[in-house]
């Protein structure tokens, strides 16, 4: 395990009454140089792995809001070892919060293994369920749209459709934007599930 | 950083003096109850103390205690928060694991507050919670408190002990977690027919708990930056926090900072990891801390942060803080470093490891010209108060300090007495500065002190609690604990009839509105007070009468003795960095008196 950080060295001197050490604290703290110009922030797919107790889970959720980290989305299941179960949790912050976040949950005791798998080729995908109003007339046309997504119709009525459609989010917002030109009756999306991407071929 | 991996390994015992735990023990084949059982690993724990309050859920640990006479003392506290701070008290002074034993309900709710004290300022405790019959949770049962859920985020960690075949591993973890890495309070909730059922007894000499990890020795090429980062350095400076204290490194701290002539400063709960009458020390810095001290920080090119979490009552506007300065920071904990300020060098491990580590990489240095420098600041603005006639809390820490030559344990509570007795004792000794940091808790003095007491071997250091008037009466229960057990505190109350900390910031910031922080209307006679609780109670009204009252109280040997100073209400503590300021601007008594 490698915890020690190293930062890059300050390469900008920006002519401010900053020191250099100031300088170099702002950009290891992703801030700008000049004020007014916003942190840069981005979402990142961690997935961890705990132990398979309701108490894990809890703490894991309850870390997020006592230490006011941003959580966009989470999902659990099991993994391959029973005695485990795998998140996977999707948060936004600037280099300096994210790098919080994971020795946050490195600190958890009931937590195994933490991976930013942003940081490598990752697989990332969600499951939806859209349930659409739609009369016998409209059918086909709808059909033909979602198929073009690669949904598939699980349940019909004589005036509705639900959809299933799974992919990675960009596609899952691309489909429920193309809903929204219908009459939609009910949205789930599943949170997003990811994986590293093992290559067998490295270059 | 990106992949951060906890590596599987195997949670041994690797510490050896502290708590000394007795090793495996077990019973053959025999069956135990829950309760038995509890008691046996508290033993088998090498459980010293135990302080406790018993209850409807707890009441068959009761019974059994009263049955099998066990090797710990259980000492019967008059509120259970104050069980929480003897047992914090306990734990800073002795670096053992403390204890505490409360019924469910609001037996676990008044622990609370105590458990997140312990939280914010790294103290191993243990506290065991009773909780009603497994299949009673979540129906609102007599009693019923979701202790987990209310603790979740003021614990390092907590169990329920669903089955009656863990316990005796859960309390090994739960002492294990407690005392090792950063340490933290860690809740074992022990449901009532858990204790009831039956199971043979093994108490496991080592664990496995794969989630778990901490970091000891330093990262070799990390220390060789940093002594590079010594080398080149012309005004290091030392910046040292309670993980000094915690890690035993004030010897080899001491040796390093001598070695290179390298100042020092601590925060609060570094205080008495280096020798304050040293001439490289520069005392306390931060918000009250000396000006000598924040100048320093504000001056020097390297700041070596030893056990120390960059708190925003030592660094104020951050942005401003050490402008000039790289930073080497040795944390155990992977999220302190670089959480507010980011270290140039992160060095994870243990402080005493790590400083023994860099010793021999360091060479002998001349700082003589920085060393003059702050002697400067020091002849500049030294530590001061008037001496006009009028008792003022400072004349009285330095008298007690002189009483004592600084070998004592002080024990200080929460507000301008907190800062009053960081300022003006010198403390020499580790673990001999004790106070509420992280949380301020009001009421911590007056409990941890008896903690303190209970946890020393006799003919141990004199036991001083500082107090306000707000304060003290915040868990004055215990000194009825204290006289029972005939502990020989030296209760100090610095009575200015205030809330003496928020008046001060009344009359800096809020135009001497003085809402809501004259106590006069509700004090009561301490004098009395002390007496009715079967102690010794002084009173002392005049400075000329310091002396022969703090020289009474030391005649006291079989009791507690409370010492009610009527100290003048006007005193402020200083230097003060307004809340939110840069540590350039300090204000000072002197620039106090011009005003
Ligand atoms: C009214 C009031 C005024 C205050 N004013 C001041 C002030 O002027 N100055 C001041 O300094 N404080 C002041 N404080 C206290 C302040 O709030 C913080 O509690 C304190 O500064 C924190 O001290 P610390 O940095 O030493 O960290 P601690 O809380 O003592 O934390 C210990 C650090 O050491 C690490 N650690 C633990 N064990 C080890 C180990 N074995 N090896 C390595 N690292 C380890 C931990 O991870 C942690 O980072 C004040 C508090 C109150 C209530
Ligand atoms: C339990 C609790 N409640 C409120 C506060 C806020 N507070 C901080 S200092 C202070 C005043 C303390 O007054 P006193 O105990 O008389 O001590 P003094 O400052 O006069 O020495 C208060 C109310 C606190 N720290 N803890």
């Amino acid at each position: 395990m490698n915890t020690q950080t190293h930062f890059a060295q300050p390469t900008v001197v920006a002519k401010q009454t900053l020191t250099p050490q100031q300088i170099f604290r702002k950009q290891v703290a992703g801030e700008s140089l000049h004020p007014g110009v916003s942190d840069s922030v981005h979402r990142h797919v961690l997935t961890v792995l705990v132990e398979n107790t309701l108490d894990a889970l809890n703490r894991v959720a309850n870390l997020f809001s006592q230490r006011g980290f941003n959580l966009e989305s989470v999902s659990m299941g099991e993994a391959k070892d029973p005695s485990l179960r795998r998140m996977t949790i999707v948060t936004i912050g600037n280099d300096r919060i994210i790098a919080q976040v994971i020795r946050q949950l490195n600190n958890l005791i009931d937590t195994i293994e933490v991976e930013d798998v942003t940081l490598h080729d990752h697989v990332e995908r969600e499951l939806c369920l859209v349930q659409v109003r739609c009369s016998a007339l409209e059918r086909p046309v709808l059909i033909s749209v979602v198929d073009i997504f690669r949904a598939t119709v699980v349940n019909i009525t004589p005036d509705s459709l639900t959809f299933e459609v799974t992919g990675p989010p960009a596609k899952i917002n691309a489909f429920i934007g193309m809903m929204r030109d219908y009459d939609v009756l009910e949205v789930a999306r599943s949170g997003r599930v990811a994986m590293r991407r093992e290559l067998a071929f490295e270059h | 950083m990106n992949i951060a991996t906890k590596v599987l390994e195997r949670a041994t015992e690797s510490r050896t003096s502290k708590n000394a735990p007795k090793g495996e023990s077990h019973t053959g084949g025999g069956l135990l109850t829950g309760a038995e059982i509890f008691i046996r690993s508290l033993e088998a724990e090498g459980v010293e103390i135990v302080f406790g309050y018993p209850g409807g859920a707890v009441i068959g640990i009761y019974d059994t205690m009263h049955r099998l006479n066990p090797t710990f003392k259980h000492v019967l506290v008059r509120h259970e928060q104050g069980g929480t701070h003897a047992a914090e008290g306990y734990a800073k002074s002795t670096g053992k694991v403390g204890t505490v034993l409360v019924t469910s309900g609001p037996g676990a709710t008044n622990c609370v507050t105590g458990i997140a004290d312990a939280y914010m300022d790294s103290i191993p405790i243990v506290v065991f919670t009773g909780q009603v019959p497994t299949k009673l949770i979540g129906n609102d049962a007599f009693q019923e408190c979701d202790t987990i859920g209310v603790t979740r985020s003021i614990t390092k960690h907590s169990f329920l002990v669903r089955d009656v075949n863990d316990l005796a591993a859960t309390i090994k973890k739960a002492y294990y977690i407690a005392r090792t890495g950063r340490p933290g309070p860690v809740v074992v909730d022990l449901p009532k027919d858990v204790l009831m059922a039956t199971a043979p007894f093994h108490y496991p000499a080592s664990i496995a708990i794969r989630g778990y990890s901490f970091a000891q020795k330093g990262n070799k090429n990390q220390l060789q930056i940093a002594s590079d980062m010594i080398r080149a350095s012309k005004k290091p400076l030392f910046y040292v926090g309670g993980g000094a204290i915690i890690a035993d490194a004030a010897e080899v701290l001491t040796r390093v900072a001598r070695r290179i002539n390298a100042p020092v400063t601590t925060t609060l709960h570094g205080l008495g990891a280096f020798p304050e009458n040293d001439s490289l020390s520069v005392g306390m810095l931060g918000m009250h801390g000396t000006w000598y001290a924040n100048k320093a920080v504000q001056n020097t090119d390297l700041l070596i942060a030893v056990g120390a979490r960059f708190d925003d009552r030592v660094t104020g506007k951050i942005e401003a803080w050490a402008p000039h300065a790289k930073i080497i920071h040795i944390d155990i904990d992977p999220a302190c470093i670089s959480k507010n300020v980011p270290a140039d060098c992160p060095i994870l491990g243990d402080v005493k490891l790590v400083l023994e580590q860099l010793e021999p990489l360091v060479e002998p240095k001349d700082t003589s010209e920085w060393l003059k420098q702050i002697d400067v600041w020091k002849a500049e603005c030294p530590m001061s108060f008037k001496s006009d006639g009028k008792l003022r809390p400072q004349e009285i820490i330095r008298a007690l300090r002189d009483k004592t030559g600084g070998h004592a344990t002080v024990v200080t509570d929460v507000g301008q007495n907190q800062m009053w007795g960081a300022q003006f004792f010198t403390y020499v000794h580790p673990r001999t500065h004790i106070t509420s940091g992280g949380l301020g808790t009001m009421g911590f003095s007056l409990p941890a002190a008896m903690g303190v007491a209970f946890g020393q071997k006799p003919g141990g250091l004199p036991v001083i609690s500082i107090n306000g008037d707000g304060g003290v009466l915040m868990n004055i229960q215990e000194l009825g604990v204290a006289a029972a057990h005939k502990l020989p505190l030296k209760v100090v109350i610095l009575n200015n009839s205030y809330l003496g900390m928020v008046r001060q910031w009344q009359e800096l910031f809020h135009e001497e509105r003085y809402s809501h922080t004259d106590l006069t209307p509700t004090n009561p006679d301490f004098v009395k007070l002390a007496e009715a609780f079967n102690c010794v109670g002084l009173r002392c009204e005049r400075p000329e009468d310091i002396q022969s009252t703090i020289d009474a109280a030391w005649e006291v040997t079989d009791r507690p003795v409370v010492m009610d100073f009527k100290v003048i209400m006007e005193e402020k503590v200083f230097p003060m960095v307004p809340s939110g300021a840069t540590t350039d601007e300090m204000i000072t008594a002197s620039a106090e008196d011009i005003n």
